[in-house]
């Protein structure tokens, strides 16, 4: 990339708030992440909701494995790498720990709802006063584009070559609609960063997330659903047009649930 | 005065716990270790400790990871199957240098099998089961007393190396009702965990913590340099934290070894065979990792024969050989020698006894 391209992602994506990103992480920028992945507008769009709220200070991040756990190598906050898929379990003990403490996960969709289904629906079942946020680029992404829990039928992966066929690999997994089937929930939404609209909706939906944990009411989900060009093969600008004409359609926008008190 | 109370070795695991002033306890239900559990749950919260049941022993051993992050006393307990499932949890908080403590009362295997006691997570507990060549502090208590006492030695060694720690106990060990002193044991000073995540924003160097199962190049780290430092810890542990205890070794000529309930089985053996003139003794290890090689190096130096007493097909017969080196004779009474087919069979001492007088 060239300097002033460098300049202009680290103005646009790195430029603020200030708990995101790290220097140095600012200048990796380019090299952790593919051209056109959205992952790290995800990390912004937390840090610029930690700072809204007044908590980028002491909120805690627990961090995920694949794309978006490169994530939190950027935030300059108190932060735990767990192992894959296993970040609720452990926000779950810091939360615990530490009750007045906003506390956090980023996770991929493979993190959450592949490997991590158990952590995800155990810490629902708790009604853990935890934020998750998801990061859903319909693939596992880090690894070489696999087939994914949320991969669309048809979508072409490097485990289903001939594109996802229910017959043998089923249907996508719809992370906020499960979660607000949860007693527990506070919170369930997702929203996506394909055009700047959506972006400032999504804002609103994490913020929103973060604000049932500390009021206390119960576990908050927020699903974004991201480009990845890479894997997708095709070009940043068409991967938008992507996520409108054939994400979003199996996996629609909104809020799923949103409750102030659990009972 | 000290509380003298009765309770089993699986209450004594939570009585440990509390006289450590652990904070934090995990858990999932499993047998033979429900006692644990059970009694935590009555005990943390009137002590203002935190108690959460997870969805699965995955979940508790990666909330442990959580809460050691933070640098609170925290433990698990579980038994063999779920041991297998907390593998990689355990080579994750041992790669994070994270203190913690996990019971680990073993039943027969390998598989689901049965319910009952065993001595077959041995290899799993003291090689480092889970991936990368860790190594985790193993103490083996042979009574309900030592249970609760050694909980705390295991929350003192965990803060001292920076390290996870097992208990290792069993059905059996988990069941007998002993009587047991309440007794707080004092230890050396700690260092500071100032590397814990907080809730209280900067720490007093201007920075933020960061937890992970790696090395951390910002904190100056290589991979190199890292596994170097834990290659001195464990160097430091063996050179230090070798426990073992000897019953009548000074004129015997055959040493048997055992840990746990079959410490308890070696020593009533011992005791039938110098009653018949055998000049037997024993030698327990308390520490299983570090393992108390030199002492029985000392002892096969001196001509001894051994005699490992395991409930097992062998496997600290594996480093009692080691120990012993190549010219020692080293027998086993394993899992074959029970007195039962059944999973409910135990080495009784007769059965070791009738070993002891093949042997002299």
């Amino acid at each position: 990339m060239s300097d002033e391209g460098k300049a202009l992602v680290k103005e646009r994506v790195a430029g603020r708030p200030e708990i995101f990103i790290r220097e140095w992480f600012a200048d990796y920028l380019w090299d952790l992440f593919c051209p056109g992945c959205q992952t790290p507008i995800v990390g912004r769009i937390v840090a610029e909701v930690l700072d809204d709220l007044g908590i980028g200070d002491t909120a805690i991040m627990v961090g995920c494995v694949g794309c978006s756990g490169i994530l939190i190598g950027g935030f300059d906050v108190d932060k735990v790498s767990p192992a894959h898929g296993r970040g609720p379990d452990v926000a779950t003990a810091i939360k615990r720990i530490y009750p007045d403490t906003v506390v956090f996960t980023v996770q991929g969709d493979g993190d959450c709802i592949a490997i991590g289904a158990g952590p995800f629906t155990g810490a629902l079942t708790r009604a853990e006063k935890i934020t998750i946020i998801m990061v859903n680029n319909t693939n596992f992404g880090t690894t070489g584009g696999q087939l994914g829990p949320t991969t669309l039928v048809g979508q072409v992966t490097t485990t289903s070559p001939d594109g996802r066929n229910p017959a043998l690999e089923g249907y996508p997994a719809h992370a906020a609609e499960i979660a607000a089937t949860f007693k527990g929930c506070a919170y369930s939404a997702r929203g996506s960063l394909h055009t700047p609209a959506s972006y400032q909706k999504t804002k609103g939906y994490v913020k929103k997330a973060f604000q049932k944990q500390m009021n206390g009411v119960g576990t908050s989900f927020v699903e974004v659903l991201t480009a990845c060009p890479t894997n997708w093969h095709l070009s940043p600008v068409d991967s938008l047009k992507y996520i409108e004409e054939n994400v979003i359609p199996e996996f629609p926008l909104g809020e799923f649930r949103d409750v102030d008190s659990l009972e | 005065m000290t509380e003298r109370i009765l309770a089993e070795g699986n209450a004594a695991i939570g009585w440990g716990a509390l006289s450590a002033d652990c904070k934090c306890f995990f858990g999932y239900p499993i047998t033979p270790q429900n006692e644990v559990i059970e009694f935590l749950a009555k005990e943390m919260p009137k002590r203002g400790g935190i108690f959460v049941q997870s969805q699965c022993e995955t979940a508790t051993i990666n909330m442990l990871f959580g809460a050691a992050s933070c640098g609170v006393r925290a433990m698990t307990s579980t038994s063999s199957p779920g041991w297998g499932l907390m593998l990689e949890g355990m080579s994750n908080l041992a790669a994070a240098r994270l203190p913690c403590v996990v019971a680990l009362v073993q039943r027969v295997g390998p598989g689901v099998q049965r319910l009952t006691h065993s001595q077959q997570d041995y290899n799993s507990a003291v090689k480092g089961g889970g991936g990368g060549g860790y190594k985790t502090i193993v103490l083996a208590p042979a009574s309900v007393q030592e249970t609760h006492d050694l909980m705390q030695v295991a929350f003192y060694l965990a803060d001292r190396y920076r390290n996870p720690v097992v208990v290792l106990s069993d059905g059996l060990m988990g069941h007998v009702t002993e009587p047991l002193e309440l007794r707080k044991h004092e230890f050396g000073p700690l260092p500071e965990k100032e590397w814990a995540v907080t809730n209280h924003g900067r720490h007093p160097d201007g920075k933020h913590r960061a937890i992970g199962a790696s090395y951390n190049p910002l904190k100056g780290e290589s991979f190199v340099s890292y596994l170097e430092d834990m290659r001195n810890t464990y160097k430091e542990i063996e050179e230090n934290e070798v426990r073992f205890e000897q019953y009548k070794t000074e004129d015997a000529d055959l040493i048997l070894v055992g840990y746990g309930y079959c410490a308890r089985v070696a020593e009533e053996a011992v005791d039938m065979a110098r009653a018949e003139g055998l000049k037997a003794g024993m030698l327990r290890p308390i520490t299983l990792w570090p393992f108390p090689y030199k002492a029985i190096r000392e002892l096969a130096n001196r001509g001894c024969k051994f005699l490992v007493v395991e409930d097992s097909l062998g496997q600290m017969a594996e480093d009692v050989r080691i120990g012993a080196g190549e010219t020692a004779e080293v027998h086993l009474a394993d899992v074959t020698f029970r007195h039962l087919t059944s999973e409910d069979g135990m080495i009784m001492p007769s059965r070791v006894l009738e070993e002891i007088r093949r042997l002299l």
